[in-house]
């Protein structure tokens, strides 16, 4: 058989060969450098089939818009099968557009064994996914053309996310799908938890992106490539690096975010507020396994450090247990699928974490803990094909009774006899029971949890006892709420008083796509090989490159699934203790209500959300008063922290007296006016009289411009001081009589010490500015060339209109402005009247 | 209500012309003496604020007929044009000449493209001084 199956696969991969390098290497578009490749093609389809799904929907309106989106899978899917015989050997098919070079950042399409298992799930539940929400959402009633959108441009970002080899471009892709999430989770906006939902997971999957984001820079910092292919061969110095452990933290932060991992897992519950087929597409089979992705395509670079093994297997196996237990308390049929896929999810993370082990142990002839890594993939499948099944048959149930609350169902059987049928093999499935698939790969986690303890590095083998622990009695749960799942809803009496119709069995058509996938329950529950050679093999090959040379395979560990072992016994366990904690549930059942609301993770969220706002207000409350005074206080004190503290550090203050002019009478003399008349202002309890001083401390000014030899300032300055203060006393004529009190300034310590403070500091700068002169003026020049170059003798004003007339000429333009704006102030007063703005003279 | 302003109209009427007279000879004087465009402006609208005084608004806006908005724009386009002139004879923005010349009745007279850039400040200075106060007492 063995043989049989050797040979048969060389003579396919012979003609594959033959017809891949005939096809693949031949671009279809080369121009200029930029190559666009098949697969880019493939990854770009559903973008651009997008763009003309509103075409569609409008233009023809009697045919579902579905079937026009459902070519693009279904021709995916056909496209990326025919890469298997290819990516079965080991080899690997890249394509590049550069797309910023110069940050070295390209669009390299690359797909190995586990960007091949990815794909295939993505367009094959793709495909069954829009064939179901052809009959599941009304043409009529719903607004298709938004929800295919959504969908395909879904689909095409997480094609990107897992053809990509650059991770900015990875990061664009996983953006776009965090977003289309948003978007499809808020289908239905006008419900209050629809958005709720859709925010939730905007916000926490964002805050993971952004984290990874994070990490690949880091990673950049430390390889210098954005191209994980790079990385990997950048190994050793990556690991060598102090950055390593933080890039790695950040890494699994998205990871962990979007693939609903303890505690980031509150948004998925959530997001079922999205339509049905949402549910199935994204929250089951595929965007949350984007971060099971990322950390499988991480795993070369990352999981040789015990960090790695610690934080994935432990985060994975709690959540597992976590997830499962909560399952049992829902009552909503898609809120227990959603905690079901947060427990499946931790299950498959515990896996690659714990498969990680593998490569510490290459040298043994049969390395055991591949098992763990293989059995994640072949989870990964399974919980793909069961989960889909179970969201379409949870989807039928609400479509035919109107209702998805267990408590109001039963009895169903009799009446949806293939919904049943589905639904049974869907479970028992998810419950790891024979002969289905989900049995095989809950074998291989006991056993892959079970080698835990085998494993002599990390302190696992004191610790590690844990893993098959928490695993065991997170299976148990998960049996529990499985058969609960299954039994409630089509067992026991019909409720038909409850029901807002009438149920009877789903069409065809919505019943086709959970058939198919029920098949390949059975399908890969007898014959797992399938999977083994053809997928699983080149999907572990590339989790684990080190251990897979190319063209070997270690083909097997799936085909000797029966036998005794200690992993039947745990199964044998697992269902006997689920049933009877089913049995007895209604007497164990009250420790849910021992938790109580205020200390889920829900609750913190929400009150994380609300003490975010709340808080944000009243910081900005409490410095944003709304007067300036305080405004000013800021200003000031800003200005005396940084010129103070620039001063003192960097020991700047310095006084130079070599340089001083020698001090004249006149000068002591007006020196003191200006101060009597400062004085004056601060002190005097009219208003007029510190007008005054403010006018006898400007022309003392312009006095003072006459001794320092500055006619045209001097000039100047009289003026424009006379202009000033008949401005102020016009102003000081027209204050409103009611607010006139003729009282001085009041006291305040805090505004005369920041005073003081600017006071000073201006003065040490001005002093030590004046002591640290380090070239000489540029005066000589316009002394020398007033005449001769500009034909003046008012050097002032030859500098003004000549040498740099530039100036003047904007400061003309301020003082137009200034008159313009005086001018529009007075003459143009828009005055709100009876809600109509009028001009009035 | 209103009182005789007798002598002060008719001090008003003789000083005014002395201001005037003053201010233009700050004005041309600017480059050579302390002085220019921006004093002479505002002394030649000290001038016109000395009429205002003596007289009213109207009256004055009656003898001198001049829109002081469009003397801003004036101004400006004065300054930006000889800037912009020196372009034409492929030298840098506002790049001055300047020559002697014979004229008929001053004599040797040296004229300088300055002058027209500092007329368009002066015209500005006017413009604005007057416009604002101009607007401020017909304000109320």
């Amino acid at each position: 058989m063995e043989e049989w199956f050797s040979q048969k696969r060389r003579i396919f991969i012979i003609d594959f060969q033959f017809v891949e390098t005939a096809i693949f290497d031949s671009y279809f578009i080369h121009q200029g450098g930029i190559f666009l490749s098949l697969l880019h093609l493939a990854i770009f389809l559903p973008f651009i089939m997008a763009v003309f799904v509103p075409f569609l929907y409008k233009g023809f309106r009697k045919i579902h818009t579905g079937w026009f989106v459902l070519i693009v899978p279904a021709l995916l899917f056909g496209y990326f099968l025919h890469f298997i015989p290819t990516v079965r050997e080991n080899e690997i098919i890249k394509r590049t557009i550069h797309w910023i070079p110069s940050l070295k950042i390209d669009f390299t399409a690359y797909l190995d064994g586990l960007s091949l298992l990815f794909a295939l799930l993505i367009t094959g539940i793709g495909t069954l996914v829009v064939f179901y929400s052809i009959f599941y959402l009304s043409k009529k009633r719903e607004q298709l053309h938004n929800f295919y959108v959504y969908l395909l441009i879904f689909m095409g970002a997480m094609l990107g996310v897992v053809l990509s080899d650059n991770l900015i471009s990875l990061y664009t892709f996983w953006e776009f799908t965090s977003l289309s999430s948003f978007l499809l989770i808020g289908y239905w906006y006008q419900r209050d938890g629809s958005r709720y939902g859709a925010q939730k997971s905007m916000l926490i999957t964002v805050f993971g992106g952004l984290s990874m984001l994070g990490g690949i820079f880091l990673l950049y910092n430390m390889a210098g490539t954005f191209s994980i292919r790079e990385l990997i061969t950048h190994k050793e110095l990556i690991m060598a690096s102090p950055l390593f452990i933080p890039s790695m933290l950040l890494i699994l932060l998205g990871a962990f975010t979007k693939s609903a991992q303890f505690p980031f897992y509150i948004w998925l519950p959530d997001a079922m507020e999205a339509p049905t087929p949402v549910s199935a597409y994204l929250h089951s089979a595929t965007m949350v396994k984007a971060g099971i992705y990322l950390v499988a395509r991480m795993s070369p670079v990352y999981a040789e450090s015990p960090v790695w093994l610690w934080i994935i297997g432990s985060f994975g196996i709690f959540t597992m247990f976590w997830a499962s237990f909560n399952a049992i308390k829902q009552t909503d049929l898609k809120g227990i699928l959603a905690f079901s896929t947060v427990s499946q999810l931790g299950l498959i993370m515990s896996l690659l974490g714990v498969g990680a082990a593998a490569l510490h142990y290459k040298d043994m002839d049969e390395n055991i803990f591949i098992v763990a890594t293989a059995a994640a993939v072949f989870h990964l499948i399974n919980h793909a094909t069961f989960k889909g099944a179970l969201f379409m048959v949870a989807g039928i149930i609400d479509h035919e009774t109107g209702t998805r609350d267990i408590r109001k169902l039963g009895g169903l059987m009799g009446l949806m006899p293939i919904t049943f049928t589905i639904a049974l093999i869907g479970s028992f499935s998810m419950a790891g029971l024979p002969p289905f698939n989900g049995f095989l790969s809950k074998e291989m986690f006991f056993t892959g949890m079970v080698r835990v303890t085998e494993m002599d590095l990390f302190s696992l083998d004191t610790w590690g006892l844990l893993f098959p622990i928490i695993a065991w009695v997170g299976s148990i749960f998960t049996f529990l709420y499985s058969i609960m799942l299954f039994f409630r809803t089509f067992t026991g009496k019909l409720q038909m008083d409850k029901l807002e119709r009438k149920p009877h069995e789903a069409p065809a058509g919505m019943l086709a796509p959970p058939i198919i996938l029920a098949a390949l329950m059975i399908i890969f529950g007898f014959f797992p090989n399938i999977l083994t050679y053809n997928i699983i093999e080149p999907a572990v090959g590339a989790i684990l490159p080190e251990l897979l040379e190319p063209g070997e395979h270690f083909v097997g560990h799936i085909s000797f699934w029966h036998g005794p072992g200690i992993e039947l016994f745990m199964t044998i366990g697992v269902i006997a203790l689920g049933v009877v904690l089913y049995l007895t549930l209604s007497k164990w059942g009250k420790i849910y209500s021992w938790f109580p609301d205020k200390l889920t993770f829900n609750h913190l969220y929400d009150q994380i959300i609300k003490w975010l706002e709340s808080g944000a207000k009243s910081i900005t409350k409490g410095y944003m008063t709304g007067f300036i005074r305080s405004y000013l206080v800021y200003i000031f004190l800003f200005f005396i922290v940084i010129s103070g503290v620039t001063l003192i550090t960097k020991d700047a203050f310095k006084i130079d007296v070599s340089n001083i002019a020698p001090i004249g009478v006149y000068e002591v003399v007006l020196a003191l006016i200006i101060v009597i008349g400062s004085a004056t202002i601060l002190l005097a309890k009219s208003r007029l009289t510190s007008i005054i001083a403010l006018g006898a401390v400007g022309y003392t000014v312009s006095l003072f411009f006459v001794i320092f030899r500055a006619p045209d300032l001097a000039l100047t300055q009289l003026v424009i001081e006379t202009v000033s203060v008949a401005l102020f006393l016009l102003a000081f004529y027209h204050l409103p009589p009611l607010n006139k009190h003729e009282k001085g300034i009041g006291f305040k310590l805090g505004n005369a010490l920041i005073s003081i403070g600017v006071g000073v500091i201006v003065t040490l700068v001005a002093i030590s500015a004046h002591s640290n002169k380090l070239f000489d003026s540029i005066a000589k020049y316009y002394i020398e060339n007033t005449h001769d170059k500009a034909g003046g003798e008012n050097m002032v004003n030859v500098i003004l209109v000549d040498f740099r007339g530039f100036d003047t000429m904007f400061e003309i333009c301020v003082l137009g402005i200034a008159a313009l704006g005086i001018f529009g102030m007075i003459r143009l007063r828009l005055t709100n009247e009876g809600g109509k703005t009028n001009e009035k003279k | 209500m209103k009182k005789n302003d007798v002598i002060l109209q008719t001090v008003t009427n003789v000083v005014v012309f002395m201001i005037f007279l003053f201010s233009l000879q700050v004005f041309f004087s600017g480059h050579y003496h302390p002085g220019g465009g921006f004093i002479g402006g505002l002394m030649t609208s000290g001038a016109i604020v000395l009429l205002l005084l003596a007289y009213d608004i109207k009256t004055v806006s009656k003898i001198i007929p001049i829109d002081y908005k469009l003397l801003i724009g004036i101004g400006l386009f004065f300054a930006v044009a000889t800037g912009a002139g020196s372009l034409l004879f492929n030298v840098p923005f506002l790049t001055h000449a300047f020559s002697h010349f014979d004229l008929p009745i001053l004599g040797e007279t040296s004229l300088h493209t300055a002058v027209l850039f500092d007329t368009g400040v002066y015209l500005v200075v006017i413009g604005v001084t007057m416009t604002i106060i101009q607007t401020i007492g017909e304000g109320e």
